[in-house]
């Protein structure tokens, strides 16, 4: 579980998160959701210590990571994976190196477990056929499905995504969905998502932060989304006509 | 002032991040043979064409620009080794392959930055500095000095090609002057010169390469920064080295 205790970040004098605080559950895939520019990736970038928060806490399982010491920080870091937004898969690396690059940087077994470990995180993302391809020989999908297994590799206990659907196809992002949340059930991660994605929040939605203008404005799960009252909220999620549509049906059965 | 105040002390901070204890010797002597190959053999094709081609025209002009008969001829072989040896292998070819090394380093690293590979190193708990400066720094180190030595040698070479083809140059008087009054510690201070500038090269460039923010505009900006300033530290550094090590 991590906790984030009334985090502020300014940058220049703007203040970009303004005293936010959450709870990401264990075995969840907690979405972080908010228009461009409203702190969310300040917020994520925060939470997996990339940018120093002016103030707050943040807690992974009890242990204060914004005090942490440079030998605490190194451990906990080993628990954490991360999906970038452009996958940042090593370019000189095939994908099997690239999945064998925590392994070997930390991991103690032998060359031979570290492939059948690589090996197994591929067929996990139904990757096998791929392993000796470089990352500019796949596609959008492929690459985003190799990050997801680098990142697991470690078995990391948080995992972290940003914008893990951008520059997909919706059929493709719903395969990349599907697999983190069932990734977050297997193996009883805590998922934290950094999305704009409405497909996203609707599918594997255990846990919602809407942000506005770094100000933490609605919390709840996906079937709660349908029924909020919050005008913010219903202003992003349903901005198109569709959603729109989807939100009147849902909210009429439901008085019906 | 400030904004070079500023970049000398993000340079020394990430100097003092590279360079330390590698966090698995096995990936970093792996990673230190990659880098030797890709800068450093890579460059050898260069560096030959190079050096016969310079040690060719050195001669000529020389052979051309002597024409006084109290001159003696070996004179020619003997400038020719002189400038080879001082100043073209090391500090001419490092002012070479900072162009052409330095902006591989810092578009390799910038472009790492860009694409968000350094964070990715960085979240996994990896010392990306030293994972990716230190190898390089190391690699060039070694294998400049490697460089210089084939360049020595092919840009004689030249010079005596220039000598079988030139009238004016007696193949036997180059040859003359070649040995005349051969000084092995000029070969010694070139290739110390050398170790210097690769790391000023390596350094460098892994410098902007490692600061770019933005995309692949800012990329090429780093890159070209990079060259530009090796090549002004190379010259100050020349300088302070001819004072401290030939005077």
């Amino acid at each position: 579980m991590i906790e984030v205790k009334n985090i502020i970040k300014s940058f220049e004098g703007r203040t970009v998160l303004n005293n936010i605080s959450a709870v990401f559950e264990t075995g969840k895939t907690n979405l972080i959701i908010g228009r461009s520019g409203s702190g969310k990736t300040v917020m994520i970038k925060s939470i997996i210590g990339l940018i120093k928060p002016d103030s707050g806490q943040i807690l992974y399982d009890n242990r204060d990571f914004t005090s942490m010491g440079k030998n605490e920080l190194h451990v906990i870091r080993r628990e954490m994976g991360m999906l970038f937004q452009g996958s940042a898969l090593f370019d000189s690396m095939t994908v099997l190196e690239n999945v064998l690059f925590p392994l070997d940087m930390f991991s103690k077994e032998t060359k031979k477990e570290k492939i059948a470990r690589a090996q197994f995180c591929l067929d996990r993302v139904n990757l096998s056929e791929a392993g000796n391809l470089y990352p500019s020989e796949i596609s959008g999908g492929m690459m985003k499905r190799a990050a997801i297994a680098r990142a697991i590799a470690l078995k990391p206990k948080y995992l972290f995504c940003d914008e893990p659907n951008s520059g997909l196809d919706p059929k493709t992002a719903l395969l990349i969905d599907d697999l983190i949340h069932s990734i977050t059930i297997e193996y009883q991660i805590t998922t934290v998502i950094n999305t704009h994605d409405m497909n996203s929040v609707m599918n594997i939605g255990d846990n919602i932060i809407f942000i506005k203008e770094g100000v933490k404005e609605w919390e709840g799960n996906k079937d709660q989304v349908m029924n909020s009252t919050n005008k913010a909220l219903n202003d992003f999620v349903f901005a198109s006509d569709l959603f729109k549509k989807v939100k009147e049906a849902e909210m009429f059965n439901t008085e019906s | 002032m400030n904004k070079a105040l500023h970049r000398l002390g993000e340079y020394t901070l990430l100097m003092t991040k590279a360079i330390s204890l590698p966090d698995k010797w096995s990936m970093f002597f792996k990673q230190l043979v990659k880098e030797i190959y890709k800068l450093g053999v890579d460059s050898i094709w260069i560096v030959i064409i190079i050096s016969i081609f310079i040690g060719t025209v050195i001669a000529i002009q020389i052979s051309l620009n002597i024409s006084s008969p109290l001159i003696p001829k070996f004179t020619i072989g003997y400038t020719t080794r002189e400038i080879i040896l001082l100043e073209f292998s090391s500090s001419i070819m490092c002012l070479i392959l900072a162009g052409k090394i330095g902006s591989n380093i810092a578009s390799e690293i910038g472009t790492m930055r860009v694409t968000e590979q350094i964070d990715a190193m960085e979240i996994m708990g990896v010392n990306s500095a030293n994972f990716l400066i230190l190898p390089k720094m190391i690699g060039l180190m070694v294998f400049i000095p490697v460089l210089v030595i084939f360049s020595m040698f092919t840009g004689i070479i030249g010079g005596y090609l220039a000598s079988m083809v030139t009238p004016s140059l007696p193949t036997s008087a180059f040859e003359y002057g070649l040995q005349y009054f051969f000084n092995s510690y000029y070969v010694t201070y070139s290739i110390i010169k050398s170790v210097v500038y690769a790391f000023i090269i390596s350094s460098i460039a892994a410098y902007f390469g490692y600061n770019v923010r933005g995309g692949a505009l800012d990329v090429g900006k780093a890159s070209t920064n990079a060259v530009v300033m090796s090549s002004i530290m190379i010259l100050m550094a020349d300088v302070i080295m001819t004072q401290l090590m030939l005077t």
